[in-house]
């Protein structure tokens, strides 16, 4: 397998490797994968409350060079988009940047499901969030 | 005033400590040549290029005597006989010859072939297509430490069986069967054993007779020979084996295997035998106490790390270690200066993680995350300290990276994880 050299740049160099607390509000977290098959992403966006940007992401990955580089340029991606913008990242655009070869496109669809998987998460935080906010009003 | 230049050599890429990069720990895959072969072989290329099947001239008699000096030292490294000795281009080729050889051969004795979940492609699929000409075949399980059990093969043998096909040692794991028990078994139920020693010739004592073994698979790029020439051991008496040919002809090798012999390749297959006969014992000494300091400079350093398989029953060379919560494609990517193999799904054509982990029941997860070390006759002790430095560096840099890592240390077993697979 040879790689390209964006690949091996982010796995040389990984952007945002991290965790933040999963229990904060403003965080959402996807962990997607699986160990058996061989990748498992952890990706976390930090979301400010006040303009849906996501200011922080973070990311912790279990898999090949590919898989890492994926996650690691999600991350960087996110940052500074709002919600609906990060949604809208492609899995096929984070193929193109990265080079993959076919056999490396389930990363790029990992890294895209990871990115859905927080932004649910954080959805569902604010959801359940509200009543909360509203009955201590 | 001198005027002395230093010229700075054009040098290969040099680790601090000296040693050449890249590294090559990769020696189940392959051996680099032994210069001794080399020299042996050279003559036979251009001066001795004879034909050895042609009888009536010098040329050919030169020839013949090659590969009749070969056919000797191969004999005498497995205790057995030169006329028992068939060339072929490779040890699959050998074990295709032994398997569908004997199928055809004793057909009307039984169909039913017993064989491992952990051989070597070359013999399983071998036996998977003889399943399409109405043969039956069992596939027997391996314990957890790679090793088949010996009751499980009792109980696989019926009047129908008509050969028992189990590698002598595993070629991922290092895993060595006991060979002489099976070569028993089958004997006292009048059974051909055929084991593929592709990975023990040359590195672990073999005699065919005490190990009542009576076909069995050579390959030389493994023991240091050249690549594309390989042999069949057909045992000749008590009992005397028969096998169809595969590959019709000339009738050279007796008939077993026709085709013009690749004379310069079986000379290198021979020095190799002749070398491992003299230097096997002092040899096996010496890399096992590599492969020891090789595995406790890692496990001393490193928490959750797994040897795969037997650590008794296996090939001195052979290391092969799990490295939990650690991918191997991204770990041979993190230590690319040194060659070895991981049993990721990753690193193979299938994207399967190795079936040969697998059958341990180590999990697949386990499976994605080893590397397999083959260390060899020209590997030095600087290049163990510098693979294990280059290891422990970087599985301490993926799991700082890697999810599964930080959820073990707070304490989740990840095993009640519900994963959201793909």
């Amino acid at each position: 397998m040879s790689y390209s050299d964006k690949v091996i740049d982010h796995y040389n160099n990984p952007r945002n490797v991290g965790s933040m607390d999963k229990n904060s509000s403003e965080v959402g977290t996807g962990l997607v994968g699986a160990p058996e098959c061989g990748d498992v992403m952890k990706l976390q966006i930090k979301v400010n409350p006040q303009n849906g940007i996501i200011e922080d992401a973070k990311f912790k990955t279990f898999g090949c060079g590919s898989a890492i580089a994926s996650s690691s340029l999600a991350t960087e991606w996110v940052k500074g988009k709002t919600v609906d913008e990060a949604l809208a990242i492609k899995n096929t655009e984070i193929v193109k940047e990265l080079s993959l070869p076919p056999v490396k496109i389930h990363c790029s669809v990992l890294a895209e499901d990871a990115i859905r998987a927080a932004i649910h998460d954080w959805k569902k935080k604010q959801e359940t969030a509200k009543p909360v906010a509203v009955a201590a009003q | 005033m001198s005027t002395d230049v230093k010229t700075i050599p054009q040098m290969e890429q040099i680790a601090p400590n000296g040693i050449k990069l890249p590294i090559y720990m990769d020696n189940h895959a392959t051996t680099p040549m032994d210069p001794r072969v080399l020299e042996e072989m050279l003559p036979y290329f251009m001066e001795k290029f004879g034909n050895a099947a042609s009888r009536n001239h010098s040329f050919g008699w030169a020839g013949e005597e090659g590969v009749e000096t070969a056919r000797e030292r191969i004999a005498k490294l497995i205790g057995a006989t030169p006329k028992e000795i068939i060339f072929t281009s490779g040890a699959t080729e050998s074990d295709n010859l032994a398997i569908k050889g004997v199928a055809e051969m004793y057909k009307e004795k039984g169909n039913h072939i017993i064989t491992a979940v952990t051989e070597h492609k070359a013999v399983l699929d071998t036996c998977k297509r003889l399943e399409k000409y109405g043969y039956r075949v069992t596939y027997l399980p391996v314990q957890k430490d790679g090793l088949v059990d010996l009751e499980d093969l009792k109980r696989a043998m019926d009047d129908k069986t008509i050969l028992v096909t189990i590698m002598f040692a595993n070629n991922e794991i290092g895993v060595v069967q006991p060979v002489a028990e099976i070569g028993k078994l089958c004997h006292e139920r009048g059974v051909i054993f055929h084991t593929d020693a592709t990975q023990a010739v040359g590195k672990v004592p073999i005699d065919v007779n005490k190990m009542n073994i009576d076909l069995m698979s050579i390959s030389a790029h493994k023991m240091y020979g050249p690549k594309g020439v390989g042999a069949l051991y057909v045992r000749r008496k008590n009992p005397r084996v028969q096998i169809s040919a595969i590959i019709d002809g000339g009738g050279h090798e007796r008939g077993m295997r026709s085709g013009t012999l690749n004379v310069a390749g079986i000379v290198g297959l021979g020095k190799a035998c002749a070398i491992a006969t003299e230097e096997m014992a002092k040899e096996a000494c010496h890399l096992a106490g590599l492969r020891n300091r090789l595995r406790d400079r890692i496990m001393s350093r490193l928490d959750e790390c797994y040897i795969n398989g037997s650590t008794e029953h296996r090939l001195p060379g052979n290391l092969n270690i799990s490295f939990a919560y650690v991918e191997g494609e991204s770990l041979l990517m993190g230590i690319n200066d040194i060659a070895v193999s991981s049993g990721s799904a990753c690193t193979s054509a299938t994207l399967e993680p190795s079936y040969v982990l697998k059958a341990l029941g180590a999990g697949d997860d386990l499976a994605h995350s080893s590397i397999r070390f083959g260390i060899g006759r020209f590997n030095t002790e600087a290049e163990i300290d510098y693979v294990a430095d280059r290891v422990v560096e970087t599985v301490s840099r993926l799991r700082e990276l890697s999810p599964l890592y930080e959820m073990a240390k707070e304490g989740i077993d990840l095993k009640s994880v519900k994963w959201a697979a793909e």
